[in-house]
């Protein structure tokens, strides 16, 4: 039997040749949160650097490189991978698939996301890292000595290869693998803002990779496109980049909104409301995220005209949003609400989140945006909107999927512990920055001189930091301390609305041994109302049909990994180095297309065994 | 497969239907005038930029058109795009365009007109 063959291989080939969408969604999130962890020490080394005037903890060109490290792990590495593993975990389970459209592919972009990551950070080993920022505007970065803007290059050239195929195949999944019954207007909204997000990510990261190709091919192989003496532009750089950046920032937050509406309804024993309007409001954030990317760029001489189009066009986004947080407090209102850590996150998330939401419309203020601009005022909006959004989400999703993805609860004691050390660090740590930025303290700066009224809140703000160091320090200890929680109900918090509630603890390996039959939107809370609180099977039990693993993704990452070290140090010589990873790549694709693999079947007494 | 019985990817035996045999040559008949249309097309524009009686401000902007015409026709009909069960991909490819044109507009206003 293929099934029992495959559990007799070692644990390590096991996960290498995984293409089973839980495996790898349990692999975003422990990678992730390494990159997470790191991100976190990068900030942390920041901090204390700042924490006195003329401090010298780190040289400023090692500040340069943590601060460009910070924004682009935390960015590329941690948030996006870590909502990568949700999704991956979870929309197959809330939509009644058995498996994502594209099984390889959904492994192939992990790998490529690992790859990329390590490769970024290779380059603190190997004479320094990038030092640019996460933005890499030219010419500072065209222009930056050594090879560390050349690992940033190539690090997220394989990663974001990587992201692009996952969106895709989320899209793909969403679309064609809906159980009978689960229309578009049932789907639960997470799984809709994974959808919504999907598209973001098919439109927008085109864009990076073209920007990234021509800084490539400027500093690698001397091309002009932004050397101005040569009648290159350096603007370009900078349309590119927020042509992507800023959807990206939606790619973000629209998951995290998805979590916020899950566990907000399913803690307060309420159908989420104004479902549609829900869906409306994020595909018109969805929309509108393409149209506002010049808001990065008030002070750069647009214009006046140009710079009043965009900064309408930013604040318009601030309805849909509005309405979405009116939906949150209305599903609140009047329900049975329950105080579990992941819901406590959630509503943290509703004031953090909307102070975010009002210092963006005062800096889309395009006038105003140049007194804004560069400071420290910047720093506090963006950390309100991504760690009071996006952290805040990931955490409360954390808590809430835990059961489900790792068969225990997370202790509540220390979650709570965790959940106010962090809020309390977060707002320290950024509420301080809004008035050092209204002050006139840029922000990228190494270090910063006495006696101008900096000093205090510096201060206070890295305090800030400690405790979030704390409370992560706490959760990840809550992480072992918790495993004797087992659980094995399908339905942990007693409260599941939505299908990934419905299958036992650990999740089959096939997922649902019946496609479920879904007859509402919350199809499990329905079942539960209006028939025994079973889903109703939409075939009969039959065998399986099961995608093989393979080492191939794997094996193309590596190719590619490889291939980006001949780039880097083409100018030494290693051209060849560039030509053996493309082999190696090309040639695993072509064996992936001649080698037929048609997969292999569980039969019917097996899955009659599994679901006892 | 089991209970899912046939194998898609089997040949086809027997005879179509009347019908099916008139759809065919309809369809035969809108691909070889699709055919011949982009054939023209093609020569079209290589006409209009090699020879040196149009002037390259209207040659410019008239192959443009013609590509998007092209564009259209092989999306529609060698792609099969107006065929039923094609929803998704029509509407994803739209919203692509949707989001393009504005973008790659307003990129061209603001990266050519230095202040506006
Ligand atoms: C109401 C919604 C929002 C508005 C109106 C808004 C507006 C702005 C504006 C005008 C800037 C440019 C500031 C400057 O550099 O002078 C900015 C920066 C930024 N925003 Fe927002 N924003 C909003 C929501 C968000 C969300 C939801 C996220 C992420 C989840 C986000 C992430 C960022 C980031 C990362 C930057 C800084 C980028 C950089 O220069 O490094 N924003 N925002
Ligand atoms: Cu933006």
């Amino acid at each position: 039997m293929s099934n029992a063959k495959a559990q007799s291989k070692s644990v390590l080939w096991d996960w290498l040749t995984t293409v089973d969408h839980k495996k790898i969604g349990i692999m975003y999130l422990v990678a992730g949160a390494f990159f997470f962890a790191l991100g976190g020490l990068e900030a942390i080394l920041m901090r204390i650097q700042l924490m006195f005037p003329e401090f010298s903890f780190v040289p400023a060109q090692t500040f340069n490189e943590l601060l460009t490290m910070h924004g682009t792990t935390m960015i590329f590495l941690a948030a996006m991978p870590l909502l990568f593993g949700f999704m991956n975990y979870i929309v197959p389970l809330q939509i009644g698939a058995r498996d994502v459209a594209f099984p390889f592919l959904n492994a192939l972009g992990f790998w490529l996301f690992l790859f990329g990551g390590i490769l970024l950070n290779v380059s603190w080993f190997v004479g320094g890292a990038p030092d640019a920022g996460w933005t890499a505007y030219v010419p500072l970065s065209s222009e930056s000595p050594g090879t560390g803007v050349d690992y940033y290059v190539l690090g997220l050239q394989v990663s974001g290869a990587g992201t692009l195929i996952g969106g895709i195949n989320f899209l793909v999944t969403i679309i064609n693998m809906r159980a009978p019954g689960m229309s578009m207007m049932r789907m639960p909204l997470f799984t809709w803002s994974t959808f919504v997000a999907s598209m973001l990510i098919l439109f927008a990261f085109p864009a990076l990779t073209i920007g990234l190709l021509l800084l490539m091919l400027e500093r690698i192989f001397g091309a002009t496109y932004f050397a101005v003496d040569f009648g290159g532009n350096v603007i370009i750089w900078q349309h590119l980049f927020w042509i992507f950046g800023h959807p990206e920032v939606y790619i973000l937050i629209l998951p995290a909104f998805g979590i916020f509406s899950e566990i907000l309804s399913a803690f307060s024993k309420k159908r989420l409301f104004g479902y549609s309007a829900m869906v409306f409001a994020t595909l018109i954030i969805g929309f509108l995220g393409f149209m506002v990317w010049a808001h990065h760029m008030f002070t750069v001489g647009m214009g006046p005209v140009a710079n009043s189009i965009f900064a309408v066009a930013t604040m318009a986004i601030a309805v849909p949003t509005g309405i979405k947080i009116f939906n949150w407090l209305l599903t609140l209102w009047g329900g049975r609400i329950q105080f579990t850590t992941a819901n406590l996150f959630a509503l943290a998330f509703i004031p953090s989140f909307t102070m975010g939401g009002v210092t963006g419309v005062m800096l889309a203020t395009s006038a105003a945006n140049y007194q804004f601009h560069d400071t420290y005022f910047v720093v506090a909006h963006f950390h309100y909107v991504i760690i009071g959004g996006v952290v805040l989400g990931l955490f409360a999703g954390a808590y809430y999927w835990w059961p489900r993805i790792f068969g225990y609860k997370l202790d509540e004691t220390l979650g709570k512990w965790f959940f106010w050390l962090f809020l309390i660090g977060f707002h320290l740590t950024f509420f301080v920055q809004h008035f050092l930025g209204l002050i006139g303290m840029p922000r990228r700066v190494a270090s910063y001189l006495g006696g101008q009224g900096l000093d205090t809140m510096n201060f206070i703000s890295t305090i800030g930091a400690f405790l979030m160091g704390i409370a992560f320090i706490i959760f990840v200890v809550s992480i072992f301390t918790s495993m004797k929680n087992k659980v094995t109900d399908a339905d942990p918090w007693g409260n599941g609305r939505t299908l990934e509630w419905t299958m036992p603890i650990p999740t089959p390996e096939y997922n649902f041994a019946q496609t479920p039959l879904v007859r509402d939107v919350d199809a499990l809370w329905y079942e539960k109302y209006e028939g025994d609180g079973k889903m109703k099977a939409a075939e009969p039990l039959g065998d399986i049909h099961m995608p093989n693993g393979s080492i191939l993704p794997f094996i193309m990452s590596l190719g590619l990994f490889i291939s980006s070290f001949g780039f880097i140090y083409y100018h030494e010589g290693f051209l060849w180095l560039a030509i053996l990873g493309l082999v190696i790549n090309f040639g695993a694709m072509f064996v992936r297309s001649i080698k037929e693999d048609h997969g292999y079947h569980i039969p019917k007494e097996e899955v009659i065994k599994g679901g006892k | 497969m089991g209970q899912h019985g046939m194998d898609p990817s089997a040949p086809l035996t027997g005879k179509p239907s009347k019908k099916t045999q008139r759809k065919l040559r309809n369809e035969m008949r809108t691909q070889l005038i699709s055919f011949v249309l982009m054939i023209f097309l093609t020569s079209m524009a290589f006409i209009s930029i090699a020879s040196d009686a149009i002037p390259t401000g209207f040659a410019m902007p008239f192959i443009l058109l013609l590509a998007v015409i092209q564009v259209i026709l092989q999306l529609y009909v060698f792609m099969h795009l107006n065929e039923r069960g094609n929803g998704w991909p029509n509407a994803m490819i739209w919203t692509g365009v949707l989001v393009a044109i504005p973008t790659v507009a307003s990129l061209m206003l603001l990266l050519g007109i230095v202040k506006w």
